[in-house]
Order: C-alpha cells, then sequence, then structure tokens
C-alpha cells in the first residue's frame, strides 16, 4: 500500500524554548485510520498541526503526498492543503457565515460550481443531523452542534487525508457513535484518517485502527503497525 | 437551500464589517470631497492659464510717441499699413484718440484734447503667438523708436501665480491620494488581525493568498467608492454652485476658470480612480502580510 505521509526524524520547537516534538518518524499507509492518543500537553495537536500543514518543522523531513512539504514554497501549499480535510479541536467556524455555508466554504474555495454545492452540502448536513439549522450562525449553535458542522466542513471535499483533533469531544456518545461511522464510511472510501482522541471507547469501535501515541513530545508505535522509523518494520 | 446565500454575500460574510466600515467611508468621503474641489481648483486654473495663454500670448500695444503731430498721423499710418501686410495678423486697430482723451480728461482737463498735445498713438495688434517678433521687428522697421508692450509680459506675475495654484492644487491631491492609500493600509492591517482566526481557517481549507486578498480588495472598493460618491456628490454640487457664480462674474482671468465637460468628466471618475488605488493598496498590504505566514 502507497504511503500518503512520512516524518523523517521531524522535530518542532516553539521559540526558544524545548522541543515541543522530538526526533518524530512514522509513514502512515493510504486508506489507513490512525488514532493518535497521548495525555494533555503531550504534543498531539503540534503533530496535527505539522501533519495539516499549520506548522513547519524546525527540523526533520515531513513528506506529503509524495511532496517534500517541508521544503515546498508557500504559494504550493493551498493545493496540498486542499486534499486535506482537518476539524480543529476548537472547531474554527466563520462565526458571520450560516452553518451551509461554513459546510460550503471548502467547495467554494476550490472553485466548486455554486450548482454542484448545494447538494453535497444539504447531504453532509444531513448526515450530521442539523439541516434544520442550515441558516443559523455559529454562535447561537450548541458546542455540539458546531462540533458537527466542523466536522461536515471537514469531510465535504472528501479530502484525501482527514486530520481530527478531537472530533467527538463535545457531542453526546450517539452522536460521537455516528459521527465515527461517517469517519469509517470516508475511510472506506479511501480516505485518511488521523484522529487524535482520548476516548477508548471510540478507538476500540475500530478494530482494524492503528494506535499512535505521544509522549512527552516523542511518538510510541503500541501496536507495531507504524514503521519506525520508516523502512524498518 | 439552493441559494441560500449568493457567493458575493458569503465572501462579504467571511468578513465582519461592523462599525469599521461606516468609519472607512465617512474617512473616504472626506478624502474625495477635498480631492474633488483641489482637483477642481487645478483644473479650473489651468484652464484660465491656457485662456491666458491663448489670449494674450499673440496680442501687443505698439506706443508711437512724435512731437510733430503730422509725422506721427504718417508714421502711425505707415505702420498700421505694414503690421496689416503681415501674414497671419488678426487685428490691428489704432486707438480712438477722442477716447484716449476722455480717459484723460480727469487728469489733464479740457487741455488732452488740445491738438497740439503729443499724445501718442496707440495700436493694438494680435498675431499668432509665433509671430510676436516678427510683428516687433516689422513695427520698428517702419519706426525704429516705438515702444512695444507684449501683453503677456505684464500678464506673466498673474499667470506665474495661476500656474503655482494649479501646481499647488495637484500636489493637495497628490497628498490626499497618498493619505488615503496610507489610511487603506492602516484599515487592512487592522482588518488582519481583527479576522486573525478567519484568514487562518480560510488557509488551512486551501483558500490561496489571492483568494483572501480578493475579500479585502472588495470590501475596501466598496466603502472606498460608497464614501466616494457622497464626498464627490457634495463637492462637484458645491463646485457648480462656484462656478455659476464664476459666470456671474464673467470676465478676465475669472471667465477663463470655468470647468468643462472634460473637466466634469474627470472630477467624477476621481471616486472610481481611488477604489482603483485603494484596491492595490488592500492587495499589497494583504499579500505582505500574508507572506509572512505559513
Amino acid at each position: 500500500m502507497a504511503n500518503i505521509v512520512h516524518f523523517e526524524q521531524v522535530g518542532l520547537r516553539y521559540g526558544t524554548g524545548a522541543e515541543t516534538l522530538s526526533d518524530v518518524s512514522f509513514t502512515l499507509a493510504k486508506g489507513g485510520f490512525y488514532f493518535l492518543t497521548g495525555a494533555s500537553g503531550a504534543g498531539k495537536t503540534s503533530l496535527l498541526r505539522l501533519l495539516y500543514l499549520a506548522q513547519r518543522p524546525t527540523r526533520g523531513r515531513i513528506g506529503l503526498f509524495g511532496e517534500d512539504a517541508g521544503a515546498l514554497p508557500r504559494r504550493s501549499l493551498p493545493a496540498l492543503r486542499r486534499r486535506i480535510g482537518v476539524v480543529f479541536q476548537d472547531f474554527r467556524l466563520v462565526p458571520h457565515l450560516s452553518a451551509y455555508d461554513n459546510v460550503a466554504l471548502p467547495l467554494r474555495l476550490a472553485g466548486v460550481r455554486e450548482s454542484a454545492i448545494d447538494a453535497p452540502v444539504r447531504e453532509m448536513l444531513e448526515w450530521v443531523g442539523l439541516s434544520a439549522r442550515a441558516t443559523a450562525k455559529p454562535p447561537t449553535l450548541s458546542g455540539g452542534e458546531q462540533q458537527r458542522i466542523a466536522i461536515a466542513r471537514a469531510v465535504i471535499a472528501r479530502p484525501e487525508l482527514l486530520v481530527a483533533d478531537e472530533p467527538t469531544g463535545n457531542v453526546d456518545p450517539e452522536m460521537a457513535d455516528r459521527l465515527l461511522h461517517l469517519f469509517e464510511a470516508l475511510h472506506r472510501l479511501g480516505t485518511t484518517v488521523v484522529m487524535a482522541t482520548h476516548d477508548l471507547h471510540l478507538i476500540g469501535r475500530i478494530p482494524q485502527a492503528h494506535r499512535m501515541r505521544v509522549e512527552k513530545g516523542r511518538l510510541v508505535d503500541p501496536t507495531g503497525a507504524l514503521l519506525h522509523p520508516p523502512g524498518q518494520a | 437551500m439552493k441559494g441560500l446565500v449568493p457567493q458575493r454575500a458569503i465572501d462579504r460574510g467571511l468578513l465582519d464589517r461592523g462599525h469599521h466600515a461606516r468609519i472607512m467611508i465617512g474617512i473616504m468621503a472626506i478624502m474625495l470631497f477635498l480631492t474633488v474641489l483641489s482637483a477642481a481648483l487645478g483644473l479650473g486654473v489651468t484652464r484660465a492659464v491656457g485662456d491666458l495663454d491663448r489670449g494674450f500670448a499673440g496680442k501687443l500695444v505698439v506706443q508711437l510717441v512724435e512731437p510733430d503731430a503730422r509725422v506721427r498721423d504718417a508714421r502711425a499710418q505707415a505702420l498700421v499699413a505694414r503690421l496689416n501686410a503681415m501674414p497671419g495678423v488678426q487685428r490691428v486697430v489704432e486707438a480712438d484718440r477722442e477716447r484716449l482723451a476722455a480717459l484723460l480728461r480727469p487728469w489733464l482737463g479740457d487741455s488732452g484734447l488740445d491738438p497740439d498735445l503729443p499724445m501718442p498713438v496707440l495700436i493694438d495688434v494680435e498675431v499668432p503667438a509665433d509671430r510676436v517678433s516678427a510683428a516687433i521687428a516689422a513695427a520698428r522697421s517702419v519706426a525704429p523708436d516705438v515702444r512695444v508692450d507684449r501683453s503677456a509680459a505684464w500678464l506673466a506675475p498673474v499667470r506665474r501665480f495661476l500656474a503655482t495654484l494649479g501646481a499647488v492644487a495637484i500636489g493637495l491631491v497628490l497628498v490626499i491620494a497618498a493619505a488615503a492609500a496610507g489610511v487603506v493600509l492602516l484599515v487592512t492591517r487592522a482588518g488582519l488581525d481583527t479576522h486573525r482566526d478567519t484568514i487562518e481557517v480560510l488557509h488551512m481549507l486551501g483558500s490561496t493568498d489571492h483568494q483572501i486578498a480578493r475579500l479585502f480588495q472588495r470590501r475596501i472598493a466598496i466603502d472606498t467608492l460608497l464614501g466616494g460618491a457622497a464626498g464627490a456628490g457634495a463637492a462637484l454640487a458645491l463646485v457648480a454652485l462656484l462656478q455659476a457664480r464664476l459666470a456671474q462674474i464673467g470676465f478676465g482671468v475669472l471667465g477663463g476658470a470655468g470647468l468643462g465637460a472634460a473637466d466634469w468628466g474627470v472630477l467624477a471618475l476621481l471616486p472610481a480612480a481611488f477604489a482603483l488605488l485603494a484596491t492595490a493598496a488592500a492587495r499589497m498590504a494583504v499579500l505582505r502580510a500574508l507572506a509572512r505566514q505559513l
């Protein structure tokens, strides 16, 4: 199976402090499902930020979709980012847009025709159970509703890589199961899913998923499924 | 749900407008008001200078002073004939002596009409501007001691003043345009700070710098056009009023300061020109700021 992500001796340091991530090396196979676990402050969100190109590493090499993401010029990043769906821990919905328009945003940014946007957005809102709230602005939505809109926005463009930071942290167990089902469906369609979570119940729901654990800025590989370091598994 | 919100509305909605928009519109209204007034002054004065150049560049007054009345009259006739014979001459008229005497009456009394008084002969001459030197040479070929006053020479200080006024007005337009660009840069930077989170999200969703810059450009252009239309409208009304008053004066140098159709067109286009300038400034500010981000 082809690799979609390749980290090689990656280190990340904010300012002049100690390294938040040190010597992180792993490879993610295309179409895999990965859970990222670890204590709060261990470096999960930093690792995800590197994955969705919000951050460049201080050292090491990051390969994404076969490209050396760390060496790419800025102007090449948008095209790469459009292949990645991101569910932010704090949702990051645009507060002045309706739920509908937040979900439609990735398609519009990608230049999809207005006539081709309505059906997928409606379908996605239905999936997350928020069809009736399509015109609501994020500040009027509950935390769980905002999270579902954020997930709908992340998956609407059928990304090749889906990066989700605690995507079920604000929803009830029933909705968490439903959202996980959505991620599974995307995974079955070929999307590589990387999900940071503390929820052991969720991890248990997908037995074929690999588990990555971050401890004090270093990656641990409890399942042995990851190539660590690459090519030596 | 189709067409729930038009694309343009979404673009505008991405950046919350709030009270900053009203401030920007107000500032642009004031800027355009001052710009249109300055530009109107500049255009009017430029027209007046052009009128002066056209109206006086070829005008001369030839003075012939000769104590002997018979000799004077003979030389005056010869002068008029010689000047009239010049190619391109537009006007050669000897000033009416009785009218001259009437003008002198307050100072000389009726003795101004005394034929023995050596009154000079004044000949108004109008030739194309490039024929002035030839006209002077022709006059001196008939009467070497004639005195020639060029109208343009005594109007030169007025012309210089008007030209300076025009340059100051154009300078003011440029200064205001620079200030407007500065305001746009500040407003855009403030907008970038205000919308930092939204911009980061847009980047993460795959938005290009140019897409984000377009959001700001569109907003700034709309605000500039709205404010500009209000400010320029008020200024144009004021200029029209001043023009009407000028027409009532209707003489001399001021009479030439009226605006033509082309000038009104230029003034009416200023809000659009400022909108373009503001758009370019906003684009530059956004692209520069975003280039410092990932």
